[in-house]
This record gives C-alpha cells, sequence and structure tokens, in this order.
C-alpha cells in the first residue's frame, strides 16, 4: 500500500466518480436507470441522464416519491440508482428506505450526496452527520462509505453487481485521491500496519487517519490505519483482529459519534474484545456554514484530533 | 368487454364469499381491519377478475401488477390471491399468525404480492415506478394501486400523482376507495378531501367516479381506463365502509376493530341474504 502524500495529491470528489462510473455502468448494461430528485447536476447523475436520457427519470423535489419510485422500478426488474442529498434521501425518504426498499430487500442503489459536513457553506439544514446511524439499522442495506474516487467508482460497480438494498454514501468536496487499492465489498482494508493503537476510518477521514499516523510515528506510536470502506456489514474479524494486535482503538468519521462508524466498531468490539476505544466524530451537535476545511478543523475531524486521541487510548491501556 | 347479467351475477356472488371469508379471516386473527376491507369488496373481485396473472407462476414477466397501497385491506388482497389459485384458501386461516406468509400487511413473501405496503401514501409512487419499467421495456402490461381516501392526506401521493402525470403512465390506474371514513371519522371532519376526482384531474390526470359497490360500473370504467391514452386514470369508487354489515356501515369505530362472536354471527346472516346493487 502506497501512502499518500495528501498534500500533493490529484484531489476528486466522490460524487464525480459516481457520474462516472454510471456513464459507464448505463453503456454496459440497459437495466440500470437513474433516479434524482432536481439535484441531478450536484448528485452527478447528469451525466448520466445526458448519455441516456430514456432511462434517466427527475423525479423533482419530491424525496419520498423518488425512493418509492426506485423501488417500483426495482421490483419489476431494473437496476435503479437514486440520488439527491444525504440529508434528504436517507432523512425524508427513511421510511419509504425502510418499508419500501428494505422491507421489499429490493435491488434499489441509494447512493446519496453531500454527506457529512464538508457541504460546508450551505450549514446545518444540509450537512448530514446522521446518514449512516439510520440506515445502518435497517435490515438488508449494505452501506458503503468510499474514502476516495476511484474506490467510490469501485463501490458503485460492486452494488450494481450485488443484489439487494445499497446505501453509497459520497462527500461534495474534492478529496485526496489515495492509490488504487483493491475493493471488495465486506473486506475492511489495512492500509498500514502498526503496534500500538488501531485508527478505523471512513470516507474522507481515511486520508486524514494515514496523515495521523504518520505524525503518530514520529512521536514514537505505531498505529495501524484501517479502511472501513463497507460499514454494513461491517468486517468483524478485521475489527477485533486489529483491537487484539494494537490493544486500543480509535475510529474517525465525518458524521456522528453516535450510531456510525463509532457506534458499529464499539458495538463489535464490546461484544467481542473491548479495549480503550475513542470516537473521533460530530460531537453530536449540528455544524454551520462555513469552508470545508475550516469545518473540519472547528469540529474536530483532522489528522491532529484523530493523534490526539490515539494518545489518549494507548495511556489507557 | 361489456358484462352480461350473468357474469354480474356470478361476480355478486363471489362478493358474497369474499365478504364472508374476509370477516372470518379478520375474526380468526382476532385483529385486522373490517371497515376498509369491505368497503372495497367489489373494487377488488373486479379487478382480480380483469388482471392478467398466472398462478403458477407469480412471477411471470409479463403479467399486470396490483398494488394494495391501503394494505391494512391485506386480507381481501389475500382471498383474491387464494381465490385464484395463488396458494391454497386452506392457509387464509393463517392470517396474522405466527410464521403465517399472511402477515398483517402485505410482504413480497406472499406469491402474488410484488411490493411491501402497510405504510399508507407509498403505494402509488411503487405503482409508478413499475409503469416507468413497463414503458421502458415496450410491455404491455398494466399497473392498478388500491388506495385509501384517507391515504390521501398523505402527501406522497400528490408526489406520485404529479410523476405519473408528467411521464404520461396510461398504464397505470389509481383506485381510491372514497369510504369518506378514515381512522378517527369522517374524512370530511378530520381534513376535508373535497372532490377528489377534480384534484386528480388538476394534477393531469383522467378521473372516472363511479359507484364502487356496483360490479357493471367498475368494470366499464376499468376498460375505458384501458382505452385511454396519454394520462393515468383515477377512479374514484364511491363506497361505503363496512358496506354490508349495517351495524358497521359508515363507522369509523369498525376500522380496526374485528367483529366476533355474535356480531360475527349477525354479520354472516346478513351478508348471507345480500343481493349487492
Ligand atoms: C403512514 C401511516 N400512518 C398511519 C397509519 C395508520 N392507519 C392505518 S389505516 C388508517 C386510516 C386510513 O384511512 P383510509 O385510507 O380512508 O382507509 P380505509 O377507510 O379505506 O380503510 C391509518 C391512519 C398507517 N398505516 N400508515
Amino acid at each position: 500500500m502506497t501512502e499518500p502524500a495528501a498534500a500533493k495529491a490529484e484531489k476528486r470528489a466522490t460524487r464525480e466518480a459516481y457520474g462516472e462510473a454510471l456513464l459507464e455502468l448505463g453503456k454496459e448494461n440497459k437495466d440500470i436507470v437513474v433516479l434524482d430528485a432536481d439535484l441531478s447536476s450536484s448528485t452527478k447523475t447528469s451525466v448520466f441522464a445526458k448519455a441516456f436520457p430514456e432511462r434517466f427519470f427527475n423525479l423533482g423535489v419530491s424525496e419520498q416519491d423518488l425512493i418509492g419510485t426506485a423501488a417500483g422500478l426495482a421490483a419489476a426488474g431494473k437496476i435503479p440508482f437514486a440520488s439527491t442529498f444525504a440529508l434528504f434521501g436517507a432523512g425524508r425518504a427513511w421510511e419509504q428506505a425502510r418499508n419500501d426498499v428494505g422491507r421489499g430487500n429490493l435491488n434499489v442503489k441509494m447512493a446519496m450526496t453531500h454527506a457529512g459536513i464538508t457541504v460546508g457553506e450551505d450549514g446545518a439544514s444540509h450537512q448530514c452527520n446522521e446518514d449512516i446511524a439510520i440506515m445502518r439499522v435497517i435490515p438488508n442495506f449494505t452501506i458503503v462509505s468510499p474514502a476516495d474516487a476511484p474506490e467510490a467508482k469501485k463501490a458503485v460497480f460492486a452494488a450494481a453487481g450485488q443484489k439487494g438494498p445499497f446505501y453509497i454514501r459520497l462527500g461534495r468536496e474534492a478529496v485526496p485521491v489515495m492509490g488504487e487499492r483493491e475493493f471488495k465489498l465486506g473486506k475492511a482494508q489495512t492500509l498500514r500496519d502498526g503496534s500500538d493503537v488501531a485508527i478505523m476510518a471512513t470516507g474522507i477521514m481515511v486520508c486524514e487517519a494515514l496523515q495521523a499516523a504518520e505524525a503518530l510515528s514520529k512521536e514514537g506510536v505505531s498505529a495501524m490505519v484501517v479502511n472501513i470502506h463497507t460499514i454494513k456489514p461491517i468486517d468483524e474479524q478485521a475489527v477485533v483482529e486489529a483491537a487484539k494486535k494494537t490493544g486500543a482503538v480509535v475510529t474517525a468519521e465525518e458524521h456522528s459519534i453516535i450510531g456510525g462508524l463509532g457506534g458499529a466498531v464499539a458495538e463489535v468490539l464490546s461484544e467481542n474484545h473491548a479495549v480503550p476505544l475513542k470516537r473521533v466524530g460530530v460531537r453530536d451537535v449540528f455544524g454551520e456554514s462555513g469552508k470545508a476545511r475550516e469545518l473540519l478543523e472547528k469540529y474536530g475531524l483532522t489528522a491532529k484530533n484523530i493523534a490526539a486521541a490515539a494518545k489518549d487510548v494507548v495511556k489507557r491501556k | 368487454m361489456p358484462v352480461d347479467e350473468k357474469k354480474l351475477a356470478e361476480l355478486r356472488k363471489k362478493a358474497r364469499e369474499t365478504r364472508k371469508t374476509v370477516l372470518q379471516m379478520i375474526a380468526g386473527a382476532a385483529s385486522g381491519h373490517p371497515g376498509g376491507s369491505l368497503s372495497c369488496i367489489e373494487i377488488m373481485v373486479a379487478l382480480f377478475e380483469r388482471l392478467r396473472l398466472d398462478p403458477k407462476n407469480p412471477h411471470w414477466k409479463e403479467r399486470d401488477r396490483f398494488v394494495m397501497s391501503k394494505g391494512h385491506a391485506a386480507p381481501v388482497l389475500y382471498a383474491c390471491l387464494a381465490d385464484k389459485g395463488f396458494f391454497p384458501k386452506e392457509e387464509l386461516k393463517t392470517l396474522r399468525k405466527l410464521g403465517s406468509r399472511l402477515q398483517g400487511h402485505p410482504e413480497t413473501t406472499t406469491p402474488g404480492v410484488d411490493v411491501p405496503t402497510g405504510s399508507l401514501g407509498h403505494g402509488l409512487s411503487m405503482a409508478n415506478g413499475m409503469a416507468l419499467a413497463g414503458k421502458l421495456d415496450k410491455a404491455k402490461w398494466r399497473v392498478y394501486a388500491l388506495l385509501g381516501d384517507g391515504e390521501c392526506d398523505e402527501g406522497q401521493v400528490w408526489e406520485a400523482a404529479a410523476t405519473a402525470a408528467h411521464h404520461k403512465l396510461d398504464n397505470v390506474v389509481a383506485i381510491v376507495d372514497r369510504n369518506m371514513v378514515q381512522l378517527d371519522g369522517p374524512t370530511e371532519e378530520i381534513k376535508r378531501l373535497g372532490n377528489l376526482a377534480e384534484k386528480f384531474r388538476s394534477f393531469g390526470w383522467n378521473a372516472i367516479e363511479v359507484d364502487g359497490h356496483d360490479f357493471g360500473q367498475i368494470m366499464g370504467a376499468l376498460d375505458a381506463a384501458e382505452g385511454f391514452k396519454g394520462k393515468p386514470t383515477a377512479l374514484i369508487a364511491l363506497t361505503v365502509k363496512g358496506k354490508g354489515v349495517s351495524f358497521a356501515e359508515g363507522k369509523a369505530a369498525y376500522h380496526g376493530k374485528p367483529i366476533v362472536g355474535e356480531e360475527l354471527e349477525k354479520a354472516l346472516i346478513e351478508l348471507e341474504g345480500m343481493k349487492n346493487d
């Protein structure tokens, strides 16, 4: 695994990769259909819409109808990708996701963009720090939270290739592209080995975790970094093994510390191998307007915060 | 296809039997929704007379689709599916019992059920989704959804109504069981629905009002809907909640209360004598 030189790395948004993936999928498979709720230029489904207008449905600003219609398309054999902002897709249409898609175990791919606080200037109304928590409790859903654009593309292909409900969490901001990595649904990636602490991260916090590990190594702390791109089903074995090896765990996510990756990891560890744990994430507060980077810093979602948490759990061992 | 007198008599007989079956199912479960089940019996019997289905092959690709958007009327759906042979009639007794395929509200594990329902307001969106798939495939099959009138309080119904009209889904028929009563009381007292036919028309639909207990009218309207191109059709079926059971007719009290014991006996005797129309 090559480590990113984050500062210099090429930056791309995961939503851009989503648009590209849809275009390729649309060429390969005529059963792929795409739905949006008046945000196609932001979610990047517009790329698909342009190439395959007859297989694109813009339902207007009606998110419940978006997910319900996608469920109907899936029930009739299509492979619908439905997109809007995470807050509206997971939030406004949660009950449609639960009662139509999840309960029916239908082949709907909810690919939601603008997840997390890096939505930025739009502020708290649009910053979705709750979606992992509320989607994780719906049976039958697979939940993927890619770390960078190449991973997002692979996740979208994987979702198209596996029957059943998916929630794919995508971001607005351009984020560093880390090297090509093998992507297997449900399999955590160990990006860096270490022996003192395991940092388990998802989404854009994976890159921050790698930087934290680099900084920690200079202070004599050996940190393992695990990318948990598939939040459900979570790779229990990888989580437990990393905890056994290092004896201390930090989770990092651009999401509330309640119910997201931190919650999922805490559940696995407390039932299998409890070790000191600290969750880095949004601390049960709403966000605000600002630039993405400013917000990450203000709300404690940086490599520095992860490194501090790591030192803290190492001390508690 | 005009329906002859003989056929009408046959359908009325089937409606009577279905009413009794449904009441017994609900009583057997000691829970369920008699009021809104009894109001949609003729609609459902007429629909299942018409739907192109293959009970031996529930997933037959060319089948018509039906969505029970008012999912609490599931017993009627199950009775119709069993009558068609999707599963043994004997199984109807297992309604709402542990381990049964006949859940309190429709699940896709029941043969003949394509999408899950039970939470009101969802069905028309799912029907539209199927209809869009049918249009993409240039298929002949059609999609029918049955909604409650109280259900039309839900905003999603109108999101979906706009979607169907925008996409010219003339392969969709939404039937509204306009029994004028919802869970807590009369629809016009809870939150006025007014003229539903006009509402659907204003959304760009073809709308037809029928007596929802008159087979001739229902069948005729379903024919007309199939012939109508360029717009989805809404059938506003004027019905009576609790139809056929005098003490339950028009009453919200029997929306979600099973009819059991002496009341059930009385209801079954009344239904025996019911002529319809
Ligand atoms: C979203 C949702 N809210 C509430 C309920 C509870 N509920 C079940 S039936 C009903 C009343 C429905 O009235 P109507 O659509 O007129 O049904 P009908 O009279 O035909 O039985 C309500 C509120 C539900 N099933 N779903």
